[in-house]
């Protein structure tokens, strides 16, 4: 279809979101759901990384890192609200208005400190660096004995307390979710159409020409990478919520891969793929095991990822531009 | 101070086993243009090949010389099926399908061995130890280890530095288009330092199957730390590749081993042993960051065309 219909298309999916959990219920099986959120949860993520690859042009393989800041903010607070204990000589909370804005806030921190060493470089660099330094939180979030090490952290106190809201019902924690994802895609078709999102784009296009044309090329940059990382966190937060359990996998390099898949699935570039990638990643993920289960097929069922990886390489090599390219047509003169 | 002596020796060995997968992965980067997150593979491939043969034959050198050629063999498969589709393409694509690459060898790996990480002794040859400074045993094995990775990179500098294929490498790293229009079968160059790289890969591979437990994921470990080698070094440089692996391994190794203590002089214990795990694991990261504070491009930036 043209791609004028890009706006219909997503209140179409919208009014579906909306109209989700009384399918799910009356289809008999709630769970899907809690799948359609976590879903909605991976698609925030990825739409923060979309604004810095497909429009900044910067291919970040560690944004698990700042999903991972967010969610273990989230999850160390409720420690100590249940513990009792103090952490920096504050008690912990449970309580949302202030955990969700800092487990944000300390995200896009972190995206500050690492986005500025990381954008010293470019290239083949970037992409291994912030590789590398995603690694490094990882390994910090392992270190951290207290908070369970290896092994994660349970949220025993529940998920976080918001007035007016129940968020420990899970078709309202979904309803959360939906309005997040929303104001989130909304914000982020504002930046990219803004004058901000129209340099960013120059910047990939051709980095010289903006510098020669006096922008400050690093500070857009930077400004961009640190919107993606506070984005990622919000994911984050979410994410720990939605488990009520964290551990160092949240930020292991594959997710920083998974999170670079459903971007590339669902189409670089265009904001409303990462919502589809996201869906497409997690479904196939979940029922890939069960279709070749169905199949009959036991050896499959087991080691799903050897046709999942050969797909990948197939999908990188001979379908650009995703699940979006699919659905809508490419306007003359575009891309 | 023997303590000293002993981790500064597992720094170097540490810097050897990254120094042997850091130099092909650098080649291949510097003058093919391709990152290649499917290199640590390789590694795993050696081991678990290495762990096998030796396992049927009773025979550590058996194994290791069955390695190498396994390890050329998936190199160039792997070359031939889906690298060469990706020489052209942006970085992007290269991650992805790397990443695919990993998914499947990674499971294909699983399926043939299973999820148990196999065991490997060190062969009776290297067993015992040997005093280099009287007063210190060292255990031999992590000698003939060192020595090893000093001869091929005494090796690779010779080929590099005083042969032919050395001097087309050396002039593909600096100038690819040039060297395709001399007439030079770059493809083939191409595969031949594919392979070589592998082969570097396998050989530390093996090597590491009596220290490590070969286990899935093992190459992705150590992928990680040859890339922060390769930021610290430079893009394409053998040298920096050298100097960077060492130096990783023993701030690493040595890190790991007294960041608690010093730490004890400043902090209460218990505060200075959690603290110290998490800083300890972070130091190559650190040593990164101010490298690249200080030198963008690494210690021995290589060729302009590796960008």
């Amino acid at each position: 279809m043209p791609a004028a219909y890009e706006k219909p298309f997503l209140i179409a999916g919208l009014i579906l979101l909306i109209a989700f959990p009384y399918i799910a219920e009356a289809l008999g099986n709630a769970y899907f759901t809690s799948t359609v959120s976590r879903i909605l949860i991976f698609a925030i993520a990825a739409i923060s990384l979309d604004l810095i690859l497909g429009y900044g042009g910067m291919v970040s393989f560690g944004h698990a890192a700042y999903l991972g800041v967010g969610a273990y903010v989230v999850a160390i607070l409720s420690f100590h609200f249940y513990d009792g204990s103090a952490l920096f000589g504050l008690p912990g909370t449970e309580f949302a208005p202030i955990v969700w804005p800092l487990g944000v806030v300390l995200s896009a921190l972190a995206a500050l400190v690492l986005g500025a060493l990381c954008l010293r470089t470019s290239g083949i660099y970037f992409i291994m660096i912030t590789l590398a330094f995603a690694q490094m939180l990882f390994f910090f979030f392992v270190s951290l004995q207290r908070y369970g090490g290896d092994d994660g952290l349970f949220m025993f106190a529940g998920r976080s307390h918001m007035p007016f809201i129940d968020l420990d019902d899970d078709t309202t924690f979904y309803y959360v979710c939906v309005a997040f994802l929303v104001g989130f895609y909304v914000l982020c078709r504002a930046i990219v159409a803004s004058r901000f999102g129209r340099v960013l784009q120059g910047i990939r296009q051709n980095e010289r020409r903006m510098t020669m044309l006096g922008y400050p090329v690093y500070r857009y940059k930077l400004a961009a990478f640190v919107i993606a990382g506070a984005g990622a966190g919000l994911a984050g937060v979410l994410l720990a919520n939605h488990t009520k359990f964290v551990s160092p996998d949240i930020l292991h390099w594959t997710k920083s891969g998974d999170i670079l898949i459903m971007v590339i699935l669902g189409g670089i570039g265009t904001l409303t793929g990462p919502i589809l990638g996201s869906a497409a990643f997690l479904l196939l993920e979940e029922y890939l095991p069960v279709i070749f289960g169905d199949l009959s097929m036991d050896l499959l069922k087991d080691h799903w990822r050897i046709v999942f990886g050969p797909m990948l390489i197939l999908i990188v090599l001979f379908a650009r531009r995703g699940l979006y390219g699919m659905l809508f047509r490419r306007e003359n003169g575009d891309g | 101070m023997l303590l000293f002596v002993e981790q500064l020796l597992n720094g170097l060995q540490l810097g050897i086993f990254l120094f042997l997968v850091a130099a092909g992965l650098t080649l291949i980067f510097g003058i093919m243009g391709l990152i290649n997150l499917a290199h640590g593979s390789l590694f795993m491939i050696g081991a678990y090949v290495a762990a096998t043969v030796t396992g049927l034959t009773g025979s550590f050198l058996a194994g290791l010389l069955a390695a190498l050629p396994a390890a050329a063999v998936a190199g160039v498969v792997i070359e031939f099926v889906v690298m060469r589709r990706l020489y052209d393409r942006e970085h992007l694509d290269q991650v992805l399908a790397t990443f695919g690459l990993i998914l499947f060898i990674n499971e294909a790996v699983t399926m043939i061995w299973g999820r148990t990480p196999l065991f490997l002794n060190v062969p009776d040859a290297l067993k015992g130890t040997f005093e280099i400074i009287p007063g210190i045993p060292y255990p031999v094995y992590r000698i003939a280890i060192i020595a090893a990775g000093i001869l091929v990179a005494l090796l690779l500098w010779l080929v590099i530095a005083r042969t032919r294929v050395g001097m087309l490498i050396r002039a593909g790293s600096t100038n690819r288009e040039m060297v395709a229009a001399l007439g030079v079968d770059i493809a083939l160059l191409y595969t031949a330092l594919f392979a070589a790289g592998a082969v570097f890969a396998g050989f530390a591979g093996a090597m590491a199957g009596p220290l490590v437990s070969v286990q899935v994921g093992m190459g992705e470990q150590i992928l990680i730390l040859t890339f922060v080698v390769i930021v610290i070094g430079g893009i394409g440089s053998v040298r920096g590749a050298l100097i960077g692996s060492l130096l990783v391994g023993v701030v690493d190794t040595l890190g790991r081993a007294f960041v608690p203590d010093l730490l004890k002089l400043f902090l209460p214990p218990a505060e200075a042993d959690g603290i110290g795990a998490g800083l300890s694991s972070m130091m190559v990261y650190l040593l990164m960051a101010v490298v690249l504070i200080v030198r963008p491009s690494g210690l021995f930036p290589a060729a302009a065309g590796a960008r």
